[in-house]
């Protein structure tokens, strides 16, 4: 390795991820802002506008050929700049809900923006990742951060239980995810992507197939697929209704997005596919089952995005370049649509009581004293369980056309047939918002609250993105040029 | 090569074999006068007062917690530090120092806010 | 005799079982805490085993990150073991179940 050129590299990939960098610092800033001036109004907009710019800069770079950074270690452009404006978005909108929110249940501390900033780097870092160093790194970064946003309201029981259990299971999962990497690095002797894959074509033995399924095993824990799901239905019932909303879309989009390239350009294909065919068939039953019974929205939402994780895990399944870039379209979708959702549940905890004890029943009638809310509330329901011409229909098509192609029929008619299942518990949402009268004692008669204007701006950008979204191809047009062939050997050459 | 050691395992069980031998000859044929004295604690000592199981102050968890992170974060330093020379006869070593001192100061950071939060007051 | 790769190996398996038998079968979330750092440890010898017998630097790269994720996650972890403990006065998980359903 050439020492003199190392300084000119690293201001070179400086620039290249420039994004990390303004996020990164900034959350360095507020820590130190917010240590000598607790609670100012300021924290959260810088972290805002940390997490504004650095979108702006991914979003311009979308459209730039893939390449490399740090001596191989993390993707610039293409599709890894697709994930990270997508992450950075949701940190972004999820910090316009989150002031409101933190002010209402009176847990106002700036350290959460700080986490909120840390938590994405984690989450960039492992969407751009091209070595299972950086996938590591970035993954623990996110989780750990993740585990303090779960737990930081320390008065209430349900937010730390969450956080302790999400903590040990997560740190559980990361250790068969690190001996994953360990037998990979074994039978391959490296750990970049590309090195990887040429290694396992030429040979791969039982070490390397064992590390892979450890590796998977991870993952799989990581977006919530059935049979690793079991931490997600209470983290996120217990963690601040904002706080769910951010983690279950960008945490979830960041580590897909680093499974999808794991998938695409370190192992070799079709010996997976149908390992994935059986989670993504596990997930979506057990998700969309399991949700018809729930009577709490949160938990209900949290079997919802096991469900959707089975749904991306088709498109893997399928193991093709539609099928991938199906999963990353289908994956901004579900941000869009699951942030709008969780924002509005946050709005309607009124009284600062916990998502945790909300029962559906008691937010009969919302839809009346509330139409700003009903109406939105309708548009993510429609989109979550697929109804055209909203993006969740496209997204649905996205990655369930992919697996007809690669003959994976029955998968996608089992995907079809949970998701006409979904519309069931989506719909009585609605029912229960529209059609029920309010009841003697509901809440909503002894607390009237108002909508803050951030959040509605919040809401109505998620509406009018789902609408453009589902009637135009133009996102799914970007996305299908990220995994072009051509890409793959480019990076084996 | 292992019959090398032959002669050490022997030793080790004579010493073992022998400690526990007198251990278990002083038992059997020792005089035993047990009175209320003798089965005390401390014998011609003070009577201990209270659990031995103490409730530890938490500031001892906080003060261990940010040890570990502290002191773990020097395994970045050391491959720095033996790879220095190198990098400063390539000369690259003002900006690989840059890069150091940036992780430095992200570690001050944490110990300015660990101080400012008074993690590390000891009433 | 000589300790070969495979001993390393070896061990690290074993070690890495006895770190998830003990976090399955312990119900302290303190111990459990522990068994998580044995596994972690365990997969940092056999790293370095692979990385020595391979002449590569990249396995004790991520060794040095193994180590300052587990610092970071013990002290994460020991932090929510307190605020679980002020609120509850236990650390034992069959204990930590408002959300049974």
């Amino acid at each position: 390795m050439d020492l003199s050129q190392a300084y000119s590299m690293m201001m070179t990939d400086l620039g290249a991820t420039l994004f990390l960098l303004i996020v990164a610092v900034s959350g360095l800033v507020l820590v130190v802002f917010d240590a000598f001036k607790p609670r100012h109004v300021a924290t959260p907009w810088i972290a805002g506008l940390a997490l504004s710019a650095g979108f702006v800069i991914e979003m311009m770079s979308i459209g730039a050929p893939e390449g490399l950074a740090w001596y191989d270690m993390m993707r610039t452009g293409g599709s890894a700049a697709f994930v990270n404006s997508l992450v950075l978005g949701s940190g972004a909108l999820s910090i316009i809900l989150t002031v409101p929110y933190l002010k209402k249940i009176g847990h106002n501390i700036g350290e959460v923006y700080a986490m909120i900033l840390f938590a994405t780097v984690g989450m960039l870092v492992l969407g751009a990742a091209n070595n299972l160093v950086t996938v590591f790194v970035g993954l623990e970064t996110m989780s750990i951060c993740l585990y303090i946003l779960t737990g930081f309201v320390r008065s209430e029981s349900g937010s730390t239980e969450s956080a302790l259990k999400y903590f040990l299971l997560g740190a559980f999962s990361t250790g068969f995810f690190l001996y994953g990497i360990a037998l990979i690095y074994g039978a391959t002797g490296s750990m970049e992507f590309g090195a990887i894959r040429i290694a396992a074509e030429q040979s791969a033995g039982v070490m390397f197939w064992g590390g892979v399924s450890l590796l998977l095993v991870g993952f799989l824990f990581k977006v919530s697929a059935a049979p690793f799901h079991m931490w997600t239905p209470d983290v996120y019932q217990g963690a601040p209704t904002t706080i769910t909303g951010f983690m279950s879309t960008a945490s979830k989009a960041a580590a897909f997005a680093a499974l999808v390239v794991v998938l695409w350009k370190a192992l070799p294909a079709e010996r997976w596919a149908d390992v994935l065919a059986v989670f993504a068939v596990i997930t979506m039953v057990i998700g969309n089952v399991i949700a018809l019974s729930q009577q709490n929205i949160k938990r209900m939402l949290a079997y919802s995005s096991i469900a959707h994780a089975g749904y991306v895990l088709v498109g893997l399944a399928s193991g093709s370049q539609a099928g991938y870039s199906g999963a990353l379209f289908y994956l901004m979708v579900y941000t869009i649509m699951n942030i709008g959702a969780f924002g509005v549940l946050a709005l309607l905890e009124w009284d600062g009581k916990e998502g945790s004890e909300q029962t559906l029943e008691s937010l009969a009638g919302v839809g009346y004293r509330k139409p700003f809310l009903g109406w939105t509330m309708a548009v993510f329901m429609f989109s979550l369980s697929g109804f055209p011409p909203l993006a969740g229909f496209l997204g649905k098509w996205a990655v369930f056309a992919p697996a007809i192609d690669a003959d994976l029929v029955w998968l996608a008619i089992i995907g079809v047939l949970t998701s006409a299942v979904s519309a069931y518990y989506y719909l009585r949402v609605l029912v229960v918002f529209f059609m029920k009268p309010e009841g003697e004692n509901s809440p909503m008669a002894e607390h009237s609250f108002d909508i803050p204007r951030s959040s509605a701006a919040v809401l109505i950008a998620c509406v009018v993105l789902l609408v453009v979204f589902g009637v135009t191809t133009f996102a799914l047009d970007v996305t299908s040029g990220f995994f072009a062939a051509d890409t793959v050997t480019q990076f084996l050459g | 090569m292992l019959s090398d050691f032959i002669p050490f395992f022997i030793q080790l069980g004579i010493a073992v074999g022998l400690s526990f031998t007198l251990l278990k000859a002083a038992a059997l044929i020792g005089p035993k006068r047990d009175n209320v004295i003798k089965m005390t604690s401390y014998e011609s000592g003070m009577d201990p007062i209270g659990s031995a199981r103490e409730r530890y102050s938490v500031k001892f968890y906080l003060v261990a917690m940010i040890f570990i992170v502290f002191d773990v974060e020097i395994v970045f330093l050391y491959p720095w530090a033996v790879s220095f020379d190198e990098f400063i006869a390539a000369g690259a070593g003002p900006g690989v120092m840059a890069v150091v001192l940036f992780f430095v100061i992200i570690l001050a950071i944490g110990l300015v806010y660990d101080i400012k939060k008074g993690g590390l007051e000891f009433d | 005799m000589e300790i070969t790769l495979n001993w390393y190996l070896t061990l690290s398996a074993l070690l890495f079982s006895m770190g998830v038998i003990g976090f399955l079968f312990r119900r302290n979330a303190i111990v459990m805490l522990m068994c998580v750092e044995l596994m972690l440890n365990s997969v940092n010898l056999s790293l370095v085993a692979l990385s020595q017998s391979m002449g590569d630097t990249a396995g004790q790269i991520l060794v040095f990150f193994v180590m300052s994720v587990a610092a970071a996650e013990a002290a994460v972890g020991l932090a929510l073991v307190i605020a679980i403990f002020r609120d509850k006065l236990t650390i034992d998980v069959t204990q930590i179940n408002l959300f049974k359903y």
